[in-house]
């Protein structure tokens, strides 16, 4: 199957038009020492043949739709409506290109004009851009914006963002003059004291998480004015669905603001396609990365979109373009926009609250095991850090819950060696109570 | 003709609502009660109030304003728009790897690596190369993650700070080049369209680090002489890195690995059939020779035995680019395509892509000059120079394409084309549709003659008219404002072609 719809008999009608004898004399600037052999590669199968393959693979791996996952750690599982999955899958959301025609692609282009505006209001931030790959590359596209405005060359990043951004951030630094240094934390929050200590005027940017990766809830706010009074940028990774209850990034003062957003209406998939979502103040506007769509008029006056403000992009200005991006995540922010316009405000408000609720009681629960203990003590979302005894190693026990049908708490030493019996717990709405109580019947069990 | 008709913002009404959430199982706590008050929200942010229904109408519509590959031709060059197979999303979206999450234990999750080794070991198949990482998750973060192979393998030896980059080529080049802290050289075609072998030698300095190069070519030609290309580089103790976007023009015909490529990226998107979503999710996969694997970005998949396994360590890895893996649910689709179509299919699709452009050229041949005439692969370029002289522009022609029902080539691109038209039919394109578009095309020219003002003032029949760009450059307008005290501050005028009452 090759889904090719002109038959043989077709294609040699058409050779002749074109006025070769055979395919290979169309074919002839290919060195004749470059043409392949037969390709290593199986023979086609039958729709019924690959769905059998797919099915088979898919049944080897544990879907969380079979297992009650506490598992969060920068991927957050979260209900999809049935209305996304529905109105996405259609042909005319899925297949096109990006909108470079714009009178021919209104739908996509007042889409993204859409979720550019749900996603300024979400996070109460002027500006955002059509979506960058994800929330680690996002991180990375802030750190060099920052790099760019100030003309300086050190940037200051939490020990407790994500490992996976500064991971990426340190990748798309190589070939960079930029030095990145760490900063410690204290109890699970970032150490005031010691970012205060690494502040001079050659700061770019510093960068922190809300919540953080341990679940903690940062002091952004004081961080913030850290960063301003070296006159560095301040850069926020968030959780857009915290924001539903937690201070949005506008409200105290990030300069950019990014964030993982698949979370919006899209699964986990294995981790990936992710969502970047991109924000900053309108002094920022046009040195942002990435695609931007603007509402203007069409030649009769009516209101019409097209892509904007494209001379900071590759395909116009090349190596000097503000980013190397082109294809971006259009598909899971149309997605994202579906979601919060069926949730709306009050929605999103109930879902940060449910996820609030649930990973309270969790919390408290697990107090009632006596070798677990939480590891810090600060305010959290719906993710927080707990630290078992020694007795307990934290993969024995996740072989005990997984036998139990629970994926359990990632275990921290894999990101952070000096938490050797740490393990970060994630409870969403989609985590019932009884699923909780019958955790705690089988850690009770544990021993 | 319809226009898209109002914003979702819009169509709020305070008080509806899309989705209704479970009540809560658990005592409920006030927000205030459990986090402290200065992190807490204190305006809730203004998202659109609407009804299922509201949202269900809004975005079906709306997306009726699209022109997509399942509803018109699409034939924008180096873009590869071929049909998207529904099968694949069949198979993406199977609990087994739509819900899976990416920390589970190995032991939860053998099937999905499985099938990332496997699509590995096919990409290997198809190029030639050694290995691959799936991580990038486009072209450009493809080409970004070369760029640091290539700079990671330089300053093992002695670090080198020039990439040469043919005119020719895609914009992402030079920006990925930038990006790695690169200074970029540009190498001049010849006058075949090709690498200029003198020019290259000239600039092939000991400081070049890498020829970022796209074969077949932007003007759908393949470089015949890239393995002597290959050669020269490697001399210089320099690397060949291809632009693999036009891959779709290769499969099974020719591989990148015997060329003497060192490294590429793919894109899934545009090859491998995933759908482009409006502008994403892709992914780009990177191969490399034996010698540069070390580099790859972490972590990697790993078979032992029967068993796989995530490697997250590497002595020289450039590190890595993307959270977790790359854009698994996008891999998926590629692995059911390659499954689908097998060596054969593979083989079939890019002759018949070929088959498709020379066609299509043919047909045009004679209405429009091609400046670079030889066999093209899977693409080629014309000029609309001609219709200059009737006031008439590639742009002008693009936006009277609509019209037709066709969406627009590439236009004015490659760079070293005046008033470029791009075309790329595909394979999946049937020769009655490519008879159609020559048609049209042909018409245009002949509008562009005896009536110019008719394509320059197109197009007519979309549910806008052309769009102003220059209003929305100098005055930017990002996001909707509603005013205080009004749900929609923006209400279609009287004149708009809307067809919501």
């Amino acid at each position: 199957m090759d889904y090719a719809p002109n038959t043989d008999a077709q294609l040699q009608e058409m050779l002749r038009a074109i006025g070769v004898g055979s395919f290979e004399s169309l074919i002839s600037t290919v060195p004749a020492e470059l043409h392949a052999r037969a390709l290593e590669v199986p023979s086609g199968l039958a729709e019924s043949e690959v769905i059998a393959l797919g099915e088979e693979l898919a049944g080897r791996n544990r879907a969380l739709t079979e297992v009650v996952s506490f598992l969060g750690a920068g991927c957050y599982a979260h209900l999809i409506p049935t209305v996304v999955d529905a109105l996405a899958s259609r042909g005319e959301w899925l297949t096109p290109y990006t909108p470079y025609q714009a009178e021919a692609s209104q739908g996509t282009l007042q889409a993204i004009y859409e979720f550019q505006t749900m996603v300024c209001e979400l996070f109460q931030m002027d500006v955002a851009n059509a979506s960058l790959y994800d929330g680690a590359s996002s991180v990375a596209e802030a750190a060099l914006l920052a790099l760019r405005t100030t003309e300086r060359s050190r940037i200051l990043v939490s020990e407790a963002v994500h490992p996976h951004a500064r991971e990426t951030l340190a990748t798309y630094l190589i070939g960079s003059t930029a030095t990145v240094q760490e900063i410690p934390t204290v109890n699970g929050v970032t150490d005031l004291e010691a970012l205060g200590k690494a502040l001079r005027d050659d700061v770019a940017c510093v960068i922190l998480q809300q919540p953080n990766v341990f679940g903690c809830l940062e002091p952004m706010g004081q961080a913030g004015e850290l960063a301003h009074r070296v006159g560095g940028l301040f850069i926020a990774s968030v959780y857009p669905i915290s924001l539903g209850l937690l201070q949005p990034p506008g409200a105290y003062g990030a300069d950019i603001a990014v964030a993982e957003g698949r979370c919006l209406g899209s699964p986990p998939a294995y981790g990936g396609p992710g969502l970047g979502l991109f924000t900053t103040t309108s002094a920022l506007l046009r040195k942002v990365p990435g695609r931007l769509a603007g509402c203007t008029v069409d030649q009769a006056g009516r209101r019409a979109f097209t892509l904007t403000l494209q001379t900071r992009e590759q395909h116009i200005r090349r190596e000097r373009a503000t980013s190397n991006i082109c294809t971006n995540e259009g598909w899971l922010a149309l997605r994202a926009t579906i979601f919060l316009s069926l949730l709306g405000p009050r929605g999103m408000q109930e879902l940060a609250r449910l996820n609030l609720e649930k990973a309270r009681y969790a919390r408290e629960r697990l107090r009632e095991i006596p070798w677990i203990s939480p590891a810090f003590d600060q305010p959290v979302f719906n993710e927080f850090t707990l630290q078992f005894d020694a007795a307990h190693p934290v993969e024995a026990v996740n072989r005990r819950l997984a036998a139990a049908g629970f994926a359990g708490g990632f275990p921290l030493a894999e990101w952070y060696p000096a938490m050797p019996q740490g393990s970060l717990w994630c409870v969403t709405e989609l985590i019932s109570k009884a699923s909780i109580d019958r955790l705690i019947e089988v850690l009770k069990r544990v021993g | 003709m319809s226009m898209s008709g109002p914003l979702i913002f819009e169509r709020s009404v305070p008080g509806r609502r899309g989705y209704v959430l479970p009540p809560g199982d658990v005592p409920a706590v006030p927000a205030a009660d459990a986090l402290p008050e200065d992190q807490l929200r204190a305006i809730p942010p203004r998202l659109p109030e609407v009804a299922e229904f509201d949202a269900v109408r809004h975005y079906t519509r709306l997306s009726q304003a699209n022109f997509s590959v399942d509803t018109h031709f699409y034939p924008l060059g180096s873009c590869t728009m071929k049909y998207n197979p529904k099968l694949n999303e069949r198979i993406a979206a199977l609990p087994g790897f739509a819900w899976l999450h990416p920390l589970q234990p190995a032991s939860q999750v053998q099937g999905i690596l499985q099938l990332l080794h496997e699509l590995e070991q096919l990409l290997c198949a198809v190029t030639g190369m050694a290995a691959f990482t799936l991580q990038p998750a486009a072209g450009a973060q493809g080409e970004l993650t070369g760029l640091k192979i290539i700079a990671a393998y330089h300053r093992r030896r002695r670090a080198r700070s020039t990439i040469l980059i043919p005119d020719s080529a895609h914009g992402t080049n030079p920006a990925s080049a930038a990006l790695s802290g690169f200074t970029v050289v540009q190498v001049k075609s010849g006058p075949d369209g090709l690498i200029d072998l003198q020019e290259l030698r000239r600039k092939l300095t000991k400081d070049v680090a890498a020829l970022m190069l796209t074969n077949p070519n932007t003007l759908g030609l393949f470089e015949r002489e890239i393995k002597t290309i290959a050669a020269l580089l490697h001399e210089q103790g320099a690397l060949v890195y291809m632009d693999g976007a036009n891959m779709n023009a290769l499969l099974g015909i020719s591989r990148p690995g015997d060329m003497g490529v060192d490294l590429l990226q793919l894109n899934l998107h545009k090859t491998f059939s995933t759908p482009h979503g409006g502008g994403g999710p892709g992914a780009g996969p990177v191969g490399v020779t034996k010698a540069l694997e070390e580099f790859l970005p972490v972590p990697r998949v790993r078979k032992t035995g029967a068993r796989f396994r995530w490697e997250t360590r590497g002595r020289a890895t450039v590190g890595r680019v993307h959270g977790f893996y790359g854009n698994v649910g996008v891999l998926v689709r590629a692995y059911a395509y390659i499954r689908t179509l097998g060596r054969e299919g593979l083989a079939r699709a890019s002759r018949t892509a070929i088959i498709n452009a020379n066609y299509l050229k043919a047909k045009l041949q004679e209405a429009f000059p091609v400046p670079f005439d030889d066999h093209c692969m899977h693409e080629f370029v014309v000029t609309l120079k001609p219709l200059l002289a009737h006031g008439v522009s590639a742009g002008d022609v693009a936006k009277r394409l609509l019209d037709y029902g066709h969406y627009a080539p590439t236009v004015y691109f490659p760079l070293i084309v005046e008033e470029a038209l791009m075309i790329e039919p595909t394979e999946t394109e049937s020769r009655e549709t490519l008879d159609e578009f020559a048609k049209a095309l042909v018409a245009i020219a002949h509008e562009a003659q005896h009536n110019p003002e008719l394509v320059r003032r197109a197009p007519q029949r979309m549910v806008v008219d052309r769009v102003d760009e220059v209003k929305a450059a100098r005055e930017p307008n990002l996001r909707y404002h509603a005013s205080p005290g009004t749900a929609s501050a923006l209400h279609a005028s009287p004149g708009d072609r809307s067809i919501f009452p």
